[in-house]
């Protein structure tokens, strides 16, 4: 993940609500998604098992959020602030690399 | 400024148009239904006068109407309009996303019976079927009510950022003559500030997005706020009530009008123009001996708990008088107040009379006839039952 974009998720993450108190009194948003995160309704996760991957990316193409993105080493992750947990990713791998895995909370 | 009254004959609705007048309203969306019609008709006569500067836009439904007046107060515009009924009923999902957005839109309701059958009749199940949309309610009793109630529901609602609904009467308000005093513009404008919006979308300076996503994660939070919102409205409603006394000579202190409470063995509860002949009654029977008083609901939402509460405590019974049904229920009116007091020590007998439904007439020969029934109940100490449809064919 681009380190700019790792880093202004960092600073929304401190600065969103933690009580009813800080939210605002309208429900107004100062940003798009970039700091308003849509990653927490899922059920199952994708856990991504590296041996595995063949890097081909159909997973990255498939995404449609989209959650998934390449790593500097070209190796595919799951932004889980995104990810709504739809499976498309795991059902598209060729290799099976992919598992959906029941989310505990 | 000394304040001296300008009286006018008006209407109920030209009423509701003055008060918009007056308030300074700066846009006016909606969409013509009988009886609500000549409210907007005087405002565009306003406009067509050069007696006011105002956006008025016609729109294709009630619908759109009040989609016009989201986008108009999300600028921070001070926004008007008015409805009726299936009118209103085709707002409703438009009413939410007004309290949600937090848009102190103020409209009037012009009580009608919901069809079929059709009516264009007084009724209040139109305007209570919209009571959780998180509008505030008021039902005037007369057209000085509508005037008086339109210019304080700004003021309220622009306080606690909540839109608010003034209710009339059907044709008994609505298209029916009486003196109102109106107050002059400089002292209206003392009393109502310009807005100050919460946010406005007119401000390039801070862009924003209205109306977005709130995941699990955060919509609880906004609910919360519109709740405490509500119940912070019922002090700010008994201040601008105050003010307005102390200001114009008539007080709205109270969310519950009330008189002869103290020492009646009952009372009437209700709201709207009924209440207005209730008072009448009861002044006759006090006269005839009958220990009986009235309590007139101004307020339904927020909902007065507190207030009924003081009054269950000094009553046998509570006669509550509703032109509206809740099918597979009872009167809204009667379930809410029944409900209210459930948790408290004091526990008058209380029964629900289905009164003037479609515009039905309600006189004082009525009032008396169930202050009859009611005085019977309170002696034996037996409620016959729980509601009444008193006007049916029998």
């Amino acid at each position: 993940m681009n380190t700019l974009f790792g880093k202004i998720k960092e600073e929304a993450k401190q600065i969103s609500p933690k009580s009813v108190e800080e939210y605002p009194e309208a429900p107004i948003s100062l940003g798009t998604t970039l700091i308003n995160f849509t990653g927490d309704w899922r059920t199952f996760m994708p856990v991504i098992d590296e041996s595995k991957c063949v890097k081909c990316y159909i997973c990255w193409k498939f995404c449609p959020e989209p959650a998934i993105y390449i790593k500097p080493d070209g190796m595919v992750a799951v932004d889980y602030d995104y990810c709504k947990g739809c499976g498309i990713c795991a059902n598209e791998c060729p290799t099976k690399a992919i598992a959906m895995v029941r989310e505990e909370k | 400024m000394e304040y001296k009254p300008i009286r006018k004959v008006v209407s109920g609705n030209y009423a509701a148009a003055y008060a918009a007048l007056h308030a300074r309203v700066q846009v006016v969306a909606a969409y013509p239904i009988t009886p609500q019609t000549s409210i907007i008709e005087k405002i565009a006569e306003f406009i067509a006068n050069g007696l006011a500067d105002i956006q008025y836009i016609p729109v294709e439904s009630e619908h759109s109407a009040m989609a016009a007046c989201i986008g108009a107060s999300a600028t921070g515009a001070r926004v008007f309009t008015a409805t009726s009924a299936q009118g209103l009923a085709l707002m409703h999902e438009m009413l939410h996303w007004a309290s949600g957005a937090r848009l102190p839109i103020v409209m009037v309701n012009v009580n009608r019976a919901m069809a079929p059958p059709w009516s264009v009749w007084d009724d209040q199940t139109d305007s209570l079927a919209q009571r959780d949309t998180g509008w505030m309610q008021f039902y005037a009793e007369n057209n000085q009510e509508v005037y008086d109630g339109v210019l304080m529901a700004y003021k309220i609602a622009e306080n606690v950022n909540l839109p608010a609904m003034i209710i009339e009467s059907a044709f008994i308000l609505s298209h029916t003559y009486d003196v109102v005093e109106m107050i002059p513009q400089e002292l209206v404008d003392e009393f109502l500030p310009p807005r100050k919006p919460l946010y406005s979308l007119a401000n390039f300076d801070e862009p924003f997005a209205v109306g977005g996503l709130a995941t699990p994660n955060d919509y609880y939070e906004f609910r919360y706020k519109i709740a405490k919102a509500m119940e912070e409205a019922k002090k700010v409603i008994k201040e601008v009530g105050k003010e307005f006394g102390e200001r114009f000579g008539r007080d709205y202190s109270e969310m519950i009008e009330k008189a002869y409470i103290d020492d009646a063995d009952f009372v009437f509860m209700g709201m709207g123009s009924l209440m207005g002949t209730v008072k009448e009654a009861v002044d006759l029977l006090r006269k005839e001996g009958y220990k009986v008083g009235y309590a007139k609901v101004r307020w339904f939402r927020p909902f007065p708990k507190e207030e009924l509460m003081e009054i269950a405590e000094s009553v046998k019974g509570i006669a509550v008088l509703d032109r509206n049904f809740s099918f597979g229920q009872e009167g809204i009116l009667f379930n809410e107040a029944k409900g209210s007091l459930y948790n408290t020590s004091a526990r008058p007998i209380m029964k629900d009379y289905i009164v003037g439904l479609g515009g039905r007439d309600f006189t004082v020969k009525d009032v008396k006839a169930i202050a009859e029934d009611m005085k019977k109940i309170i002696e034996s100490g037996k409620l016959d039952r729980e509601i009444e449809w008193y006007h049916l064919k029998r």
